[in-house]
This record gives structure tokens, C-alpha cells and sequence, in this order.
């Protein structure tokens, strides 16, 4: 058991390329400071042709103050030509499921990193089920979103199999999109 | 009247307050609103029993006697046991003496009761957790043709209403309940969200002989990782049965109950549960797991392996391939909703600025922030793992007691004599 007595000074620091530091200071002050914790996060779409759309995301709100990326991010998104489109860009389903991966993922490199847990690979592929009746209002039964939701991680990391299934439980636990998806969420659509 | 210490409560916590304050020669008085044991006589279930085993109630000057050391006592044991103990301690006790205004009042406090004011240096409010059983917001939403019932309104199945029910909450609470109303012959859901679960029986011993033998129940409030979230934990998945039996989901699932994720909202009379039960059933196996292995160390480390049974694990949580994600109200035949989403302490009588804004008394290992002489027992991890057990109210009573009479020693300069001449 070489691993077992090796010296706790012999071990390079853990380093996922997450400032846990800066996130328990956080921790901390959003406790004194509560109001500093309300975020408003935004996105603008513009409809091109059809059903291809494109997406901006640029300014938020936080900290008590506007925020804005170094620079804007743009999202295409459009359907693929089985559903007679011209598959300009993902389809909006996609990525919500992109956004669920990056999500849960920056969850596991900020758990790893808490846990001083490093990691050498991390790697997921998700899969959707979707009924299409739903979307297409054949069946009033069927719903339009997701049936369920797979997610199966790959990870090679310096820890046991069961400590690697705890930091990805816990990335559940604290991820906004796991519970922006698990859970309901009131929408208010209007037309200004 | 004036006395040096006003202790509000006669459960466990208070009575070993008050055989602590006599033991050093406080004087004192100890008010309580009912009778001894109030709580479990009138606001708590016909069927329920203490979670820990008889051994487990050591009190100071008294302690379990019977000869059966592993049972769990009924509700009108405990009741008979803390009778017994009330006994042993004779305090100066007021009953059906309900505290109505605690406050701050010339250097100590002024305490309002129906039976009279005290003015005193110091308060002990030893009047628990489990005063009030929380409700979330939503539960205002749902039809009105279903009734809605808490822990403390509940006695026993026949008395809800014809019908199936859903039990909200896999506590110890939720899990007891719906565990006996389906064995009542009713059909029962339960929705699960974050839980503890743990076995009753782990290598041929109690739980609480684990955690006891461990250690773990002693650990200290200042020693503890994170403080909060382990004085927020909800109790342990356990019933305190003859046969001994776990209440976990598996041990629910295999009696029938039908396990459906956390109450989530209301909308259009349908209850939206959560996709989420299978991380938190996840996070339970996990959680449990270590637990186990923490224990699975400790023998090994004492040497002890050869005389408990050997190391085992349980079977993980199973959870149904694609658990509902709503329940129609209207169609569904649930008639009865049971809250069993945890208590929360009343503090409605308290007019001394000590609370944060989650209604929480602010206190260090019980010593209340900002209000000298004010002193809080009885609640989880208040000094200890073990504060909220009736085999914690001992030690923390002492430290506390220590304290106080240290506190009453400082300022008895410019105040009258508050030792009693013993």
C-alpha cells in the first residue's frame, strides 16, 4: 500500500482550475450581505428564418450591480431536417441538454476541488427521451418536454469509486439546472 | 415573586436543569404549561415510542432499571418514565403555568405567566424543537376536499378520513406514519425528499450502541464540520418497534407504499413532485455508507470485530425506473395529506431580541447571544450530537448550569443574594 504511507507533503497540490477559496469567501460574505445573492440572468433571441433563431447573451445582474461577459455569446439554434428544417443549429432540446452537462460538470470539478479530490479526466454523454406526439399534438396525453433525462459520467480521478459517485450526487444537489429541470418553475410569457 | 433562575419546561431538558440548579444551590423555579412530559401526553401520535433503547435514557440521579435495557419505551412508558424522574428530582415545579412574556428587565428578566411574574437573573428555556409542525406555503393551494393533517393532530389511521394518503416527509416521522397507515390497510405515498437513512441493526447492535460506543453522540458543537447543516439533518430513518424492524424506503417499498419524489408545487390541483428521488435516494445510500464505514474503523481499531457480527452492507435504495412526477388530486383517491415535513420551536412568547431571521434562537452551545443569563436546552446539537436525546439533557444541563452559576457569581455584587443558603 504505497498510496497508504506516502506522506501527506509527498502529494502535489489538488488543482481542477476551480478558486474554492474564492467561492466558501462568497459563502461567507453572501451571508452578511444577502441582497448581494439576487442575480438576474438574461438571454435575447431574434428570430431569423423559420425555425432557425439566434440567441444573445451578454449582461447580467449581480452582486448589487449590472454584469457583463467579456464579450456577448451567441447560440444558433434550429431544428434538423427530419423535422423539414434546415438544421441551421442545435435544437433548443440539445441544449438544454448541454446546459444540464455543463452545469452538473462545473459541479464536479468545484466538489472535487472542495474535497481535495483531483481529477485527471471528466467526461458525461447525456440522452433524452422525447414522445414527439407531445410537440406535434397528436396525443393530448403525451407531453411536449423530456420523458426522462440519462446522464452517464466517465471520470478518472484520485479517489475511490464511492467517494467519485459523492462528489457526482452532490453535484446534483447544488446544480441550478438539475433543479431548473427537477423541479417546477414558474414561466410568464408576454408580449410587450 | 423573584427568584435567581425561571426554568420553562418540565420535558427531560428541564428536569435535568432543575436537579443540576439544586445540586449547586441555585434557586430556582421550573414553569410548565401542562404537566410533566406535556408533549408526548397530548401532541404527538398514539403509536409513537422513544428511538433510542431504555439503556440509552441516562439522566442525572436516574437512569433505566428494567430488564429490558434494548427495548424502546411507548409513548405512555416515557410518559411514566419522565413522571418517575420528575419524581427523583422534585423540583420546585409550577404546572399548568403557560409562560406568556419573557423579558429583558432591570439587569435580568421579567417572566409572564398565567399563574404570575417572576422577576430573575437568569432564564433556561428548555421547551424544545418540536413545539409546531412546519406546513410549507404551498400546502394553502391544495383542494379543498382533501384534508390536511400535522404530527401534532395526528393519532392513529382509523381516525383520517376514508381514502388513500400521502404522507409528505421520510423522517422518522414520515417514514412511522406511512409505514403504520399502510399496514392499517390503507394505501399510502410517501414523498421523499433529502433523508437519513440508517438501519435500526448494524452487525447485531442498535445504532444508538454505535454511535454511543463511537463516540460520534459525544462530539462536540465546536468540533463539528458544519455546524448548521448538522443541527438541520433531519432525524434518522428509525421506528423504535419490538421486532426491531427498518422503516427505510426498500423496508416501506416491500410494504406497499408507494415512494414519489418531494412535494414540488401545486398547480391546476396537481401535486408536481420532483425529479430528483434518485440522487437523493443516492445521496442516502452514500451518506449511510459512510457512516457505517466510520463505524466499521472504530471496531477495528478497538479490536472488537470478534465480538460483534461482521460487516455487512444493505441492500441501496431502489427507486422505480420513472417515478410519477405529478399527482392529479381530483382523480386520485388521496383524501388525506400528512405533513410530516418537520417541527420548528415557538418562540411567539419570547420579547427578547435573541432570534435570526429563520425564527432560531442565536446561542453558542446554548449560551444565548446578546442576553446574558439566557440560556436555551434541549435542541439538536445544541452542545452535543446527543443534546436533543433525552440521554444528552444530563451533560448539557451541567455545562449549562456551570455556566449560569458562574454568570449569577459575576454580578451578585450589585444584586441581592441569589445563592440559596443550602
Amino acid at each position: 500500500m504505497t498510496t497508504a504511507t506516502a506522506k501527506a507533503t509527498d502529494k502535489p497540490a489538488v488543482d481542477n482550475g476551480v478558486n474554492v477559496e474564492a467561492l466558501f469567501g462568497a459563502q461567507a460574505a453572501l451571508k452578511q450581505a444577502p441582497q448581494a445573492a439576487q442575480f438576474k440572468w438574461r438571454a435575447s433571441v431574434k428570430w431569423v428564418k423559420g425555425t432557425f433563431s439566434r440567441s444573445t447573451i451578454e449582461t447580467f445582474y449581480g452582486l448589487g450591480e449590472e454584469q457583463k461577459h467579456k464579450k456577448p455569446y451567441t447560440f444558433e439554434a434550429d431544428h434538423p431536417e427530419v423535422f423539414a428544417s434546415e438544421d441551421n443549429g442545435a435544437t433548443p432540446v440539445e441544449i438544454v441538454l448541454a446546459g444540464l452537462a455543463s452545469c452538473l460538470t462545473a459541479g464536479v470539478a468545484a466538489v472535487a476541488q472542495a474535497r481535495k479530490v483531483q481529477l485527471r479526466s471528466v467526461s458525461a454523454t447525456l440522452e433524452a427521451g422525447m414522445d414527439i406526439r407531445g410537440i406535434l399534438g397528436v396525443d393530448e396525453d403525451v407531453r411536449n418536454g423530456f420523458e426522462g433525462i440519462k446522464v452517464t459520467y466517465k471520470i478518472d480521478a484520485d479517489a475511490s469509486p464511492e467517494d467519485i459517485k459523492a462528489i457526482v450526487a452532490q453535484s446534483q444537489k447544488r446544480s441550478a439546472v438539475y433543479d431548473i429541470i427537477t423541479n417546477p418553475t414558474n414561466v410568464t410569457v408576454e408580449v410587450a | 415573586m423573584r427568584t435567581t433562575a425561571v426554568v420553562i419546561g418540565a420535558g427531560q431538558a428541564g428536569l435535568a436543569m432543575s436537579w443540576w440548579l439544586t445540586r449547586r444551590g441555585v434557586e430556582h423555579v421550573v414553569l410548565e404549561r401542562g404537566e410533566v412530559a406535556n408533549t408526548w401526553r397530548r401532541e404527538r401520535w398514539d403509536s409513537l415510542t422513544l428511538l433510542t433503547p431504555n439503556w440509552q435514557s441516562r439522566l442525572p440521579g436516574f437512569g433505566y432499571e428494567g430488564d429490558q435495557p434494548e427495548g424502546f419505551r411507548t409513548r405512555d412508558e416515557t410518559i411514566a418514565f419522565l413522571d418517575a424522574y420528575a419524581q427523583r428530582v422534585a423540583p420546585p415545579l409550577r404546572r399548568d403555568c403557560e409562560v406568556t412574556s419573557v423579558r429583558a428587565r432591570g439587569g435580568g428578566y421579567q417572566v409572564e405567566s398565567t399563574a404570575g411574574t417572576w422577576q430573575c437573573c437568569a432564564v433556561v428555556i428548555a421547551t424544545g424543537a418540536f413545539n409546531i409542525a412546519r406546513v410549507p406555503d404551498l400546502a394553502r393551494a391544495l383542494p379543498p376536499h382533501v384534508t390536511q393533517v400535522t404530527p401534532t393532530q395526528y393519532r392513529n389511521p382509523a381516525a383520517l378520513p376514508q381514502g388513500s394518503v400521502l404522507v409528505v416527509g421520510a423522517a422518522a416521522t414520515g417514514a412511522q406514519l406511512a409505514d403504520e397507515i399502510q399496514r392499517s390497510g390503507r394505501e399510502v405515498t410517501l414523498a421523499v425528499g433529502e433523508h437519513v437513512r440508517a438501519p435500526r441493526t448494524y452487525r447485531g447492535r442498535d445504532i444508538q450502541w454505535w454511535m454511543d460506543a463511537t463516540g460520534l453522540n459525544d462530539e462536540s458543537f465546536d468540533q463539528v464540520e458544519n455546524l448548521t447543516r448538522a443541527r438541520n439533518l433531519p432525524s434518522f430513518q428509525l421506528a423504535g418497534y419490538p421486532d426491531r424492524r427498518d422503516i427505510d424506503l426498500n423496508a416501506l417499498r416491500g410494504s406497499g407504499v408507494r415512494i414519489v419524489g418531494r412535494v414540488a408545487g401545486v398547480r391546476d390541483g396537481k401535486l408536481q413532485l420532483s425529479g430528483s428521488l434518485r440522487n437523493v435516494c443516492a445521496l442516502a445510500d452514500l451518506k449511510m455508507n459512510r457512516l457505517l464505514n466510520t463505524f466499521d474503523q472504530w471496531a477495528t481499531e478497538r479490536g472488537v470485530d470478534n465480538e460483534i457480527g461482521p460487516v455487512h452492507r444493505f441492500a441501496p435504495t431502489q427507486v422505480d425506473a420513472a417515478p410519477p412526477l405529478s399527482i392529479d388530486l381530483a382523480k386520485s383517491d388521496i383524501r388525506t395529506v400528512l405533513w410530516a415535513t418537520g417541527f420548528r420551536a415557538d418562540y411567539t412568547w419570547l420579547d427578547v431580541p435573541v432570534l435570526d431571521n429563520k425564527g432560531n434562537v442565536v446561542h453558542e452551545g446554548g449560551v444565548v447571544m446578546g442576553a446574558p443569563g439566557l440560556y436555551v436546552l434541549g435542541l439538536p446539537f445544541l452542545r452535543r450530537r446527543k443534546s436533543s436525546l433525552i440521554d444528552g439533557a444530563g451533560d448539557d444541563a451541567r455545562d449549562l448550569s456551570g455556566h449560569l452559576v458562574a454568570y449569577i457569581g459575576e454580578r451578585r455584587p450589585q444584586s441581592e443574594p441569589v445563592l440559596a443558603e443550602r
